[in-house]
Formats: C-alpha cells, structure tokens, sequence
C-alpha cells in the first residue's frame, strides 16, 4: 500500500514549509517589523490624508439593495432587551472621561440634536463593501459640549454588546473623533436603527473599516491613553484577534 | 530559418552585430570572425545583470510570494469578486471560489469550474485557497493584513526605486524597451513562433533580452506592479477620502479589488512562464546571471553543419 502519493508528498511538503513560515511570522523579529509596517501605514495614511477630507458620498440610486447586518446581530442580554421592550425610552448615553464636563443624552434629546445625513459606503475588513444612509448627530458636537481636555487623546466607544463574553468597544484618535462625518448614527436607511444594525445608536467613522463602526453605543469616553481599557489594544478585535487598532486600510 | 540577428547595443566592446545579413539560410561557413569578439568554444562569461537588478529581483521573488500568498488568504475572507461600488452576499459576484461540503468550485458569471483538490475544497479544508499555498497557514485575516501590508511598504518602495534606478541609469531605456527593428509585427511573430519551439536566442543575441521577454518584463514594471500598488491603495478608505480620483479610475472600490485579484493572477502567471523559461534555458547559468551577474551566452547552433 503506497500512502505517499505524489500530490500527498507535495501537500505534506508544503505544509512543513509553511509550518516554518508560521514560525518565523510567530517569531519576535518579525512582529516588529511587522509592526513598523503598521505604524508606517498610520502616519503616511495621516501625512497623505487632510483631516478633513471627506469620505465619498453617494446618491440614493447608488445605494445597495440590501444592507448586510454583521458582527453581533441582537446582544441579547436582560439589560438591553429591556431597553428594546421600552423602545429605549430609558436608554442614556453618557460622555465622560477626560473632558470637563461630563453629561449624559437620552435619545429623544439625541434625535433632537442637530443632524447630519450621508449614504457613504461600509467597507468590512473582510473585503465586502455595502452603501447606507446614516442621520445622527455629529461626534464633534457632543465633544465640544462636554469641552474635551487637552490631554486627551483617543476616544472610546463602549458598547451593549458582549462577544465571547467581552464587552465590544472600540476606538479612534481626536482626527477621526471630530471628523465631520464622524456621527452617532440613530437613523439607517431613513428608519430608525434597527436591532441588528446597532439600535438605538451607533458610530459611524467613514474612514476606516467596518469593525470601527460601534454598534449599541452607551458611553463615550475620552482617554489619554488606550492602556488599561480591556485588552489594551483600542477595541474588542484588535485585543481578541490581533486586528489593527488603525483600520483605514 | 534563422533567428534575425537582434541589434546589440555596445557594451564592452562588442561588435554591432545588426550589419550581419538577417535572413536566409545561415552560409555553410561561419562568417568571418569579427575582430573584436570571435565566438571562441565554450563562449566566454559576460557580465550581463547589474547589481541593482539583481538586488530589486532577488527582494521582488521574496515580497511578491508574501503577497500573493498573504493575498490569498485574505481573499478567503470573502471569496467574491464584484463589479462597482458596493458588493456583498447580498449582491451577484462574478468570481466565486466556493464549495458544497467536500466539493470546490469556481464560478465566473455562469459558468462552474469542479476544482475540488485545489481551490474550494483542498488539504480537507472548506476554503477559497487552501492552507498550504496562504500565510499565515491557516485561517487568520488579521495576521495576513499585518503581513500584506508590511510587505506592501518593502514591493513599494523597492519598486519606486528601481524604476528611478532604471530611468536614470538607462536600463529601461537601453535594455527594456523595444528597440525599434524589435517593434514591427513580423518581428515579434517570428519571436513568438520562436519561444513555442523553444527555441532561444543564443551567441550574441542572448546578451541582450529578447522582445518577448522584455514585453513581459515591462508588463510586470509599469503595468502589473503599479496597478496591483494603486488597486490595493484604493481599498482603503482612509485613501478613498484622501484620493477619491484613484477610485473613480477602476470604477470604484469593489471593482478595484477584482482588478486588484486580476493582477495577483497575472503575477501568479508570470512566476510560472517566468520559471519555466529559467529551466529551460538553463537553470544553472540563469541562476548564475541573477545571482553573480556572469552569464555564459549559449553556444550557436549549427544546424546546416550537423545536416547529413
């Protein structure tokens, strides 16, 4: 009985060479560089972008037919199913953190805050692209009402949603922070969000990838340093899953 | 036939050897020796690939099987391809490499390709491409990211410098581009029919590239490689705000991730013709050129002589 068939023999082969490969990826010369590469892909993305250069824009026709609902489609928990069962008339978003004065919104009080409406394009990291209207409430508005501190450098967005166990959240630097497209998105589409879209409000960062897009947001934070949020790394993927805290490539 | 002799540009020396008749059955005799280079046996070793060429080769046979492997396994994150803007599972792709439990596939528009064993379904795993050819070697798109655009930095750079090394130097000019006898239709047929016999330029004329080759080497420099670069900046939407002209070029994000694909495939094309053409023409002295920068120009046949 021949086992070692030809194409075997090449399979099997590769395989022990791409078990070196993981090796030398895993090894920590090669992070290091690796991460280099990353840093440079940050600063040049911010050297070659004006900070406020504004994501395309589409028209209604341009939309797509079927905006795809990804990552966690309903949190599920007592907590946030009591706030559906409301229809979040209890629900509060709070901003906090390193800014002088903290306040918090209910969502009456966000849809009665000034708007802004964009169909822009949702890029996920997995290589997909759909385009939606989003209506919220620029970021920047709510930041300068509560007069962020000097120090501060990154905003986090912490979430309703758990996945595996942890609580999302994620993170941008005060250029995409007071983006102005940068939004808390309660509208999609015309309608108010729905559940599997991030109900009663999301962010929207257009600049970057689908994983930065925070559904079921319930505060936001300014920070100094990302150090000591969860994991550490910005966001729920970046600290699970080793993606890239800068996603707008 | 003959091979017409190419024109050779003189370097070291060497005789311009376009004066020598072109066509017609080679004479019974070899022509006079020209006085500065008599083809001696074995012929002598010529310096033929400059260090800088050497360099860009060595580090593109390096970052391009990164890319193209990294590649694949990001392309397994969401195995379509689209036209336009927008695309996802809601929308027609019009490549998918997908599977039906242990059964691969490929499908373009309408048409389904069984490639169970190599894409879909191979190495027993249910993915686009399977482990054996991605990095990292297993299922892991963040890693991959990290690696496809750490990489991209190193094909990027050493490629912009290469071109400014090859504009400026000469080399692209001198020893890339068509020299103008190489651009008629009849010559490059000739080459063409040439290469399908396997029959490869030797003596003198195997100093210089011939037309075949340098169209695909310029194919690979300004076309494949500028447009792989362009292609992968306009997924990024940080790019798309800063450059929305870039976009608008290839017809909008999701068409610039096919065409993005399209290239991987040319370079993976490439690579295979590109080594096929080594072995056949002889992998130790072409290994030899690329690595010292000596190559041996093959003998001339002398098939009129070995006749009868």
């Amino acid at each position: 009985m021949t086992l070692i068939t030809r194409r075997n023999a090449l399979v099997g082969g590769a395989g022990l060479m791409l078990a070196g490969c993981d090796q030398i990826i895993a090894s920590p010369t090669t992070q290091s560089l690796l991460k280099i590469g990353e840093q440079a892909t940050y600063g040049a993305g911010r050297i070659v972008t004006d900070r406020n250069a504004l994501a395309r824009e589409f028209t209604r026709a341009e939309m797509s037919p079927i905006f795809r609902a990804n990552g966690t489609l309903n949190p599920g928990t007592a907590e946030y199913n009591a706030m559906v069962a409301d229809n979040f008339a209890n629900w509060q978003l709070r901003i906090d953190g390193l800014v002088a004065k903290p306040f918090t919104l209910g969502l009456a009080q966000i849809k009665a805050a000034p708007l802004r409406t964009q169909i822009t394009r949702h890029d996920c990291v997995e290589g997909w692209s759909a385009i939606g209207e989003w209506t919220g409430v620029p970021l920047c508005l709510l930041l300068r009402r509560a007069n962020v501190s000097s120090s501060a450098r990154y905003v986090v967005f912490h979430c309703a949603d758990f996945y595996s166990g942890t609580p999302y959240y994620e993170s941008v630097d005060l250029i995409d922070a007071f983006h102005p497209q940068t939004i808390l998105a309660h509208h999609m589409n015309g309608q108010p969000l729905t559940v599997n879209h991030g109900a009663p409000l999301r962010l929207r960062v257009e600049r970057q990838l689908g994983y930065k897009q925070a559904k079921y947001v319930m505060r936001v934070e300014a920070v100094a340093s990302l150090d000591g949020i969860h994991g550490g790394k910005g966001g729920f993927w970046e600290d699970h899953s080793g993606y890239q805290w800068f996603a707008g490539i | 036939m003959r091979v017409p002799v190419r024109c050779q540009h003189n370097r070291q020396g060497v005789t311009d050897l376009a004066s020598i008749p072109t066509s017609g059955a080679v004479p019974d005799t070899v022509p006079p020796p020209a006085p500065p280079s008599p083809l001696p046996s074995p012929l002598p070793l010529v310096y033929r690939t400059k260090l800088a060429v050497r360099l860009w080769h060595w580090i593109n046979a390096f970052s391009i099987f990164v890319m193209l492997m990294s590649g694949m396994m990001i392309f397994n994150a969401h195995p379509h391809l689209y036209w336009g803007q927008y695309g996802a599972n809601f929308d027609t792709p019009w490549l998918t490499i997908g599977n039906r439990m242990h059964e691969g596939y490929l499908r373009i528009g309408s048409l389904e390709i069984p490639t169970t064993g190599f894409l879909g379904y191979a190495a027993e795993t249910m993915r686009a491409f399977p482990p054996t050819v991605t990095l990292p070697g297993h299922y892991n798109l963040s890693g991959a990211r990290q690696i496809h655009f750490g990489v991209a930095w190193l094909l990027g750079v050493s490629g912009t410098a290469f071109f400014l090394y090859a504009l400026i130097s000469g080399h692209l000019r001198r020893d890339l581009l068509l020299k103008r006898e190489e651009r008629s239709f009849a010559h490059l047929w000739h080459d063409i029919k040439e290469h399908a016999r396997l029959r490869f330029p030797k003596g003198e004329a195997a100093r210089s590239y011939n037309p075949i080759q340098k169209i695909a080497y310029l194919g690979v420099i300004l076309i494949l490689i500028p447009v792989v670069i362009l292609t992968g900046l306009t997924m990024s939407p940080t790019m798309d705000a800063a450059w929305p002209w870039l976009t608008d070029i290839f017809g909008g994000r999701q068409s610039a991730r096919s065409i993005h694909f399209l290239c991987a495939a040319g370079f993976a094309g490439f690579i295979v013709v590109h080594l096929l053409m080594v072995l056949l023409a002889g992998p130790f002295n072409e290994l030899r050129s690329m690595i010292t920068g000596w190559y041996r120009l093959p003998k001339e046949n002398a098939p009129k002589e070995n006749a009868k």
